[in-house]
């Protein structure tokens, strides 16, 4: 009996070692850089449980040509050093054969440059910066940049919202608001629109001037890009001074329903995603990511799933983890996701259709979906 | 044309706003020449008073009074603590302690209320109606009417009441108005009251018309009724009004018609050029002092 046991210990040991060794040698590594500690957690904890989440669906699936995803994910702390450091841990030491990665803009392009020198597939799920993917043939990414926001945002107004004088009244003190500003008026003077331009100071909390000329000149649609302790006044006082304008807003506006629900009712803004979109996919996103983690995702972890789905179908696509391989697929990527369709243009900037949401109730609902033009 | 009347009416209601606060100012420089850098404070801690008031249900004119009540309290406090003990120390000292009062109580905010901005509560009708084809919302009315009203009470105080000449007479030679037997620290003390009040009323019109209220946000309003007080005449109540009203028009013409980047820089172009050429303000009198 004691040697039937000691035999079945045995056993039980040798198997646990082989499947050891199976797993080391048969998994396929991606590494995950995002902040997951400090004011950055906020943003890169639901990027590095969202992509858990996708590998797991994807093992679950059956993993890649029938081998397993390993996610190893590093914290940046939203600080380039770090991400440069993470980086070189994950290339060296865990030897990933791609990154899901940075979250933050200056995060990925502290790393950018070794990755470039590397050849290492980069597919960064929500850094925005143009700078991001320029003269990098190997770095991606899974969000829209602002300038391409911006231009989606013009298309939607001039050919949704029928705006035959579209105006902008935005932030000149904030990078943020004035590139989504530029990108506008330039896709409407594109379109053979000239918008009705008025800016404000950082410092501004009185927009009534503003306002009143934007109405003298015939605006009926606002394009206000900017967050909502900023775009909150300036909704109110629209609505106090019993103007008639369509207001719309980009990524920016996320949040608005909370305290200025009922001025900002009918009006409409830009998202990588929204939580009420009726497709299976991402119900289903939802829905796991909720079981597993139990709080509701933000467009960041939507956007780092998506990630990690391309990068497999790459990977799987390329049937090997050779670098050049991986990154000629990625390019061809063709991918419906949470946050939309996605393919890649010779940037490696996404073309994807842009969930514009509208507030309904004091509620956020997806209105449509814009592509690109 | 129909823009340009709507541009003069927002003119008015900043100008009215800059305009009550910048008698605050002027009231105290009048009576011991200080500059209260501190009133801008005040004003913003007027506007908590009402934010914490409106939430409790009570109507309009009672958030205003209370508001306006507890304020003119908290100046009485600052004017004794921080003031007072300095009554015969260097003008210098009791500007600097200002300044220092300001800080503090912007800090004493933050950490109450905390950085981040907060909805103001409706607390009147915001439906705009049309007049003669130029939409006018009721907090324009309510602010022109209310700062203009006030204005004319304080008038009436300072022209027809005992209290009211003591001031004027404070306010012309301290020593000489003790020795007709006023009492100059009680009459130091009203005037913060007062001041303080109407800073008040300042601040709860203003955050109504941005519809935010937060820590900082005495800052810019206090700089530019202080640039309207100096421009009218530091020292001098009508002076103050029409330098606020002045402020206004500029600041709200220059966004209108020129560009929002210029409208703060051409406000205080204009500190420059008055203290350069009118130290005194607009109504002010240069008067030599006598040897």
């Amino acid at each position: 009996m004691k040697k039937l046991i000691a035999l079945m210990l045995v056993l039980v040991l040798v198997l646990s070692l082989g499947a050891c060794a199976k797993t080391e040698t048969g998994t396929i590594k991606i590494g995950v850089l995002s902040p997951t500690s400090g004011a950055g957690s906020v943003h890169g904890v639901p990027v590095k449980q969202a992509a858990e989440l996708a590998a797991n669906e994807i093992n679950a699936a059956g993993g890649i040509n029938g081998q397993m995803i390993e996610i190893i994910a590093y914290d940046t702390k939203g600080d380039a050093t770090e991400a440069v450091n993470a980086y070189n841990k994950l290339k060296d030491e865990d030897q990933v054969v791609a990154i899901v990665g940075g979250t933050y803009s200056g995060a990925t392009l502290g790393f950018k440059p070794l990755a470039v020198a590397d050849n290492m597939p980069v597919l960064s799920p929500t850094a925005t910066n143009p700078e991001v993917t320029l003269d990098a043939p190997n770095v991606f990414r899974a969000c829209y940049t602002d300038a391409y926001q911006g231009s989606v945002c013009a298309t939607f107004a001039m050919e949704n919202l029928g705006s035959v004088q579209p105006g902008v009244l935005y932030n000149k003190d904030d990078a943020y608001s004035e590139g989504l500003a530029d990108s506008f008026i330039a896709a409407c003077q594109a379109a053979g629109v000239e918008p009705v331009v008025e800016a404000y100071a950082a410092e501004d909390k009185d927009f009534s001037s503003q306002l009143s000329n934007l109405d003298a000149a015939g605006v009926d649609v606002l394009f206000v890009p900017h967050y909502p302790d900023t775009v909150g006044p300036i909704l109110t006082q629209v609505k106090n001074m019993g103007l008639d304008f369509i207001c719309m807003g980009g990524d920016g506006w996320d949040g608005i329903q909370e305290n200025y629900a009922a001025e900002a009712e009918g009006f409409y803004f830009a998202n990588h995603y929204s939580q009420d979109d009726p497709s299976e996919i991402v119900q289903n996103f939802i829905a796991n990511y909720t079981a597993a983690y139990g709080e509701t995702p933000n467009a960041l972890g939507a956007l780092a799933y998506d990630a990690v789905y391309m990068m497999a179908n790459a990977i799987a696509a390329a049937g090997s983890t050779d670098s050049d391989a991986i990154i000629t697929a990625l390019a061809a990527t063709s991918y419906d996701g949470v946050t939309g369709h996605i393919q890649f243009d010779a940037n490696g900037d996404p073309i994807k259709s842009i969930a514009m949401i509208k507030v309904v109730d004091g509620k956020l609902t997806l209105d449509s979906k814009v592509a690109a033009k | 044309m129909e823009n340009f009347i709507q541009q003069l009416i927002f003119a008015l209601r900043i100008g009215s706003i800059y305009a009550v606060i910048a008698i605050g100012y002027t009231m105290v420089y009048g009576i011991i020449k200080l500059i209260n850098f501190a009133h801008g404070e005040i004003m913003v801690f007027g506007s908590y008073f009402s934010f914490l008031l409106a939430s409790s249900g009570l109507n309009f004119i009672w958030v205003l009074l209370i508001s306006m009540g507890l304020t003119a309290i908290l100046g009485m406090v600052m004017e004794k603590v921080a003031y007072a003990p300095l009554r015969k120390a260097p003008r210098l000292s009791a500007l600097i302690t200002a300044i220092g009062m300001s800080f503090l109580l912007q800090n004493i905010m933050l950490l109450i209320f905390k950085s981040e901005p907060k909805r103001m509560p409706e607390l009147i009708s915001m439906t705009p109606f049309e007049v003669g084809g130029v939409l006018i919302d009721p907090i324009t009315i309510i602010t022109v009417g209310l700062s203009v009203l006030f204005m004319i009470i304080l008038q009436i105080f300072i022209k027809n009441t005992k209290p009211g000449k003591a001031m004027r007479a404070v306010s012309q030679d301290t020593n000489v108005a003790a020795l007709m037997g006023i009492n100059v620290n009680r009459i130091i003390t009203l005037t913060f009251a007062i001041g303080s009040a109407l800073g008040a009323l300042g601040g709860i019109l203003y955050s109504l018309m941005i519809s935010q209220i937060y820590p900082t946000m005495g800052i810019m309003p206090g700089l530019k009724a202080f640039v309207a007080a100096v421009l009218g005449g530091i020292g001098i109540m009508p002076g103050a009004m029409l330098g606020g009203f002045i402020i206004g028009a500029v600041e709200t013409f220059t966004k209108a018609y020129l560009s929002s980047s210029w409208s703060d820089g051409i406000v205080f172009l204009i500190l420059v050029i008055i203290l350069l050429f009118k130290p005194a303000g607009l109504l002010g009198k240069n008067r030599k002092d006598k040897v």
